[in-house]
């Protein structure tokens, strides 16, 4: 997969605190943050994942003037089965080398892992992927590395 | 404000409440911060026709809240590692708990450690998310 430049930017590090709830000062507030252990703003521990943001081929984007299988005049811009019905996400893990702070500018790239089956009793057939991305700063020091899981399902998960 | 390796034991736990009543504004919210908008997330009428009974949070989402949880325990810039299982899916009108367990308090290259043990469970006792975190703390 390419490469992807991932500029770390405060107010995206802003509207993602907000996105999870998290007030936390750290996050949003320059003055404040400068009299934390953190020394100024830092963005919180999943924000990698904002990374899709940047990634110029991401699927689960709209894309102008090509079909999106979101509804619209129909449930889905996309006939048959839906495309996306079985991939969710299984597993996430982060190993942190630093904080991210605004002004960084990471080089992204991800390699395929792992990938396995099992059954599964709510949800048919699981098919395991794993995907592992390096994320590397404007000095090629690594900084993150995100360990992801997606699985595919042969139908949507029984609901409990 | 810091843990300290010196006043921690195993078995000592945090818990927060990290959301109450999750809306399906704070997982538009979401989507938009994050880039990821699969409309099984924020669009009801395509989730229904994919089989779901509606829309349902990102599990990185439920990740995120969990976080907090952490991050106001451990401090900022604090994590070493973070990581988590999606066992169960996350809806709106959800009231999620988020408790951190000490498993072990250790050194590394003469680093004071924690490994702590994660579970975030919804209003009906059902764990959403289990993991384990590792964060620096004082001696």
């Amino acid at each position: 997969m390419p490469k992807i430049t991932f500029p770390i930017e405060a107010t995206h590090i802003l509207m993602f605190a907000r996105a999870i709830g998290d007030p936390n000062p750290v996050y949003a507030d320059a003055e404040a943050a400068k009299k934390t252990e953190a020394k100024g703003i830092i963005a919180p521990p999943t924000f990698a994942q904002a990374m899709a943001q940047f990634d110029p081929e991401y699927r689960l984007r709209p894309k102008p003037g090509q079909p999106w299988f979101g509804s619209g005049r129909t449930a889905s811009g996309i006939e048959g089965k839906p495309a996306s019905a079985g991939g969710l996400h299984a597993e996430q893990e982060y190993t942190y080398h630093r904080p991210l702070r605004p002004g960084d500018v990471l080089t992204s790239e991800t390699k395929e892992g792992k990938v396995w089956e099992k059954e599964s009793k709510r949800a048919g057939k699981l098919i395991f992927r794993e995907r592992i991305t390096e994320h590397r700063d404007q000095n090629g020091e690594l900084v993150i590395t995100a360990r992801g899981v997606g699985v595919t399902t042969e139908r949507p998960v029984e609901q409990k | 404000m810091a843990l300290s390796a010196s006043k921690l034991k195993v078995g000592d736990k945090h818990s927060e409440r990290v959301v109450d009543n999750l809306t399906r504004t704070q997982i538009v919210q979401y989507a938009g911060a994050s880039g990821d908008y699969n409309p099984l997330h924020t669009d009801e009428i395509y989730s229904v026709h994919a089989g779901y009974k509606g829309a349902f949070a990102h599990g990185m989402l439920t990740m995120g809240l969990t976080g907090k949880m952490l991050t106001n325990w451990v401090g900022d810039a604090r994590l070493k590692k973070f990581g988590v299982r999606f066992t169960n899916q996350v809806w709106p009108g959800d009231t999620l708990d988020s408790t951190a367990t000490v498993a072990a308090i250790r050194q590394e290259n003469g680093e004071h450690l924690v490994d702590l043990t994660i579970s975030t469970v919804n209003q009906a006792g059902q764990e959403v998310v289990s993991g384990h975190a590792t964060a620096k703390v004082d001696p």
